[in-house]
């Protein structure tokens, strides 16, 4: 416990000195959430965004965002790069235990999923009128399971890639995929036909399902949770069978 | 004394490729081992291998007691471990990578003692990418020994360092085996070998081709020397009644006695005996480079075969 209370210490203030990636965690979400906040307002409409404002509707969109944006981007890419420069040879030579180095790597994600979801949340109620949560409560386990699947598929993608460039080209790719058709970005209704069905193949479209439906109805979407959960041990089992060193 | 590392019949193929073909040491306690050999001789797998980093495909090894496939964990607690192409994190801190490496390890030294004692005190809060080259690797082993190890594994660390780091490494070397570490020491540095190890295995194409003391291999494959001195006088014949003398050559006044076994002090002898006393005799012996190259070097026959 000392170990990885330690070990998340520096990964944390590793995190912190790299300035691009604080950015990228924070203020895209942010970035998007203003211009888009921008664009469309918060003003309900009927017919649209499940009859709430705009911005009422993207704010849970954007928490799967953040969720995504760390999975996808920084996660691979700083796991990628570890093995890539000898960072995980180096720890694995001394004492460290396997699951250790990327525990750390994992609960360091969570922890900047949260802050930067609190930053966005706070600015959205702030700026365009959000209203809270319809159910905090339930928000919270859709908040955990999604940030948990997320990781787990930024380590498997981390895992599978072997440099951080590469690791960041696919990362980006990814994640711009997830924001036009996993329900952050165009309204899932103005998707046509294939796009329908290709929504559906991409893990941040149940994300935001299983985040919205809390946030705007005070319910809980079993199936949407079962579809994360599924997609974060499919993860967690990839992972653990290819998962490489160096 | 006891040893620490036995390594008997070692075979690891990448694929269809052999890196390591058939190699058996052993290390005792308390000396610094030398595995040399040209690159992709298979030093560096076999010390992995012996860290449980890789899986060997067939042999015995054994360190500290303990086998290195199935208590790799326990292993790494007690070895310490600089290996090739490692790093870390480009901003952590000097001391933020020391005292988390200690904080890994149960029954850790000191980590601010090892600071100091390896040159870093001052360098405590500079970045791992702010530091030299001789610095990083000052680093590394610093953090090999944080964990108090018995044996300590130094894969190349002297490549890539100017010719005044790598003196300074060598005496740290010498420093970790002064408190009583054994060292294996993998280089492909002739001169890195023959200073520092008390033996050493050559390692050529995944095999041992020689192994003994620095001086004993020398003695055993390149026992050639050369005695030099310069003389005025016309009669040398003499000289190759001498025990051990093949061959006298002369040009001008410098001659040069080629042979094998003690012949630069008989040599001596024979000269003093018939009164003379040249100020610049010297003998040439051959070093280990030598015996390297002659062991390691392969007719084109063999190349073809």
């Amino acid at each position: 416990m000392t170990t990885l209370r330690k070990m998340v210490a520096v990964e944390l203030k590793l995190f912190l000195r790299e300035p691009l990636t604080v950015v990228f965690a924070l203020a895209l979400p942010l970035i998007t959430l203003f211009v888009l906040g921008g664009v469309f307002g918060n003003t309900p409409e009927q017919g649209f965004y499940a009859g709430v404002g705009a911005m009422s509707f993207y704010t849970p969109a954007y928490i799967g965002l953040v969720l995504a944006s760390i999975g996808v981007v920084s996660l691979p890419a700083h796991l990628a790069g570890n093995r890539e420069r000898g960072v995980l040879r180096r720890f694995r030579a001394s004492w460290v235990p396997a699951g250790l180095v990327v525990g750390a790597e994992v609960v360091v994600s969570l922890l900047i999923a949260v802050a930067s979801s609190l930053v966005l949340v706070a600015s959205a109620m702030l700026l365009y009128d959000v209203g809270a949560p319809e159910s905090a409560w339930l928000l919270l386990p859709a908040f955990l399971v999604s940030a948990v699947t997320f990781s787990a598929l930024g380590v498997m993608l981390g895992s599978l890639i072997s440099t951080a460039r590469a690791a960041q080209a696919a990362g980006m790719l990814l994640w711009f995929v997830m924001l036009f058709l996993g329900g952050a970005g165009p309204p899932p209704e103005v998707l046509s036909g294939a796009l329908q069905w290709f929504r559906h193949l991409v893990p941040l479209t149940y994300v935001v399902g299983l985040l919205q439906e809390p946030w705007l109805h005070g319910g809980w979407d079993w199936a949407d949770a079962g579809i994360v959960a599924a997609w974060g041990m499919a993860a967690a089992l990839v992972t653990a069978r290819w998962f490489r060193w160096e | 004394m006891a040893a620490v590392v036995t390594v008997e019949h070692l075979h690891k193929a990448y694929g269809p490729v052999a890196a390591v073909e058939d190699v058996s040491f052993t290390v005792e306690e308390g000396e610094i081992f030398g595995l040399l050999g040209p690159n992709g001789a298979g030093k560096t797998t076999t010390v992995e291998c012996l860290q449980g980093l890789r899986r060997a495909d067939a042999g015995t090894l054994r360190v500290l007691g303990l086998d290195p496939q199935t208590q790799g964990r326990e292993l790494r607690g007690r070895v310490g471990s600089q290996l090739q192409e490692s790093a870390l994190p480009d901003r952590i801190r000097v001391a933020e990578a020391l005292d988390l490496f200690a904080s890994l390890t149960p029954g850790a030294a000191d980590w601010r003692r090892l600071m100091e004692q390896w040159g870093l005190a001052g360098k405590g809060k500079a970045s791992f990418a702010s530091l030299s080259g001789g610095q990083r690797q000052r680093l590394f082993v610093a953090l090999a020994l944080v964990n108090e190890p018995q044996v300590v594994f130094l894969d190349e660390m002297t490549t890539g360092l100017d010719p005044a780091a790598r003196r300074v490494a060598w005496e740290l070397v010498e420093a970790i085996r002064a408190r009583g570490t054994t060292v294996v020491l993998v280089t492909h540095f002739m001169d890195e070998a023959e200073r520092l190890c008390d033996r050493l295995a050559i390692v050529d194409r995944g095999r041992v081709v020689a192994a003994g003391t620095p001086q004993g291999l020398i003695d055993l494959h390149a026992p050639q020397v050369l005695v030099r001195f310069s003389t005025a006088a016309g009669d040398l014949d003499f000289l190759y009644r001498v025990p051990g003398v093949e061959a006298v050559t002369r040009r001008r006044e410098q001659v040069e006695v080629a042979g094998t076994g003690p012949v630069l002090a008989l040599v001596a002898a024979a000269l003093v005996e018939r009164g003379f006393v040249p100020t610049d005799l010297r003998g040439e012996r051959a070093t280990l480079e030598e015996v390297f190259l002659r062991l390691t070097s392969r007719s084109p026959e063999e190349e073809g075969a």
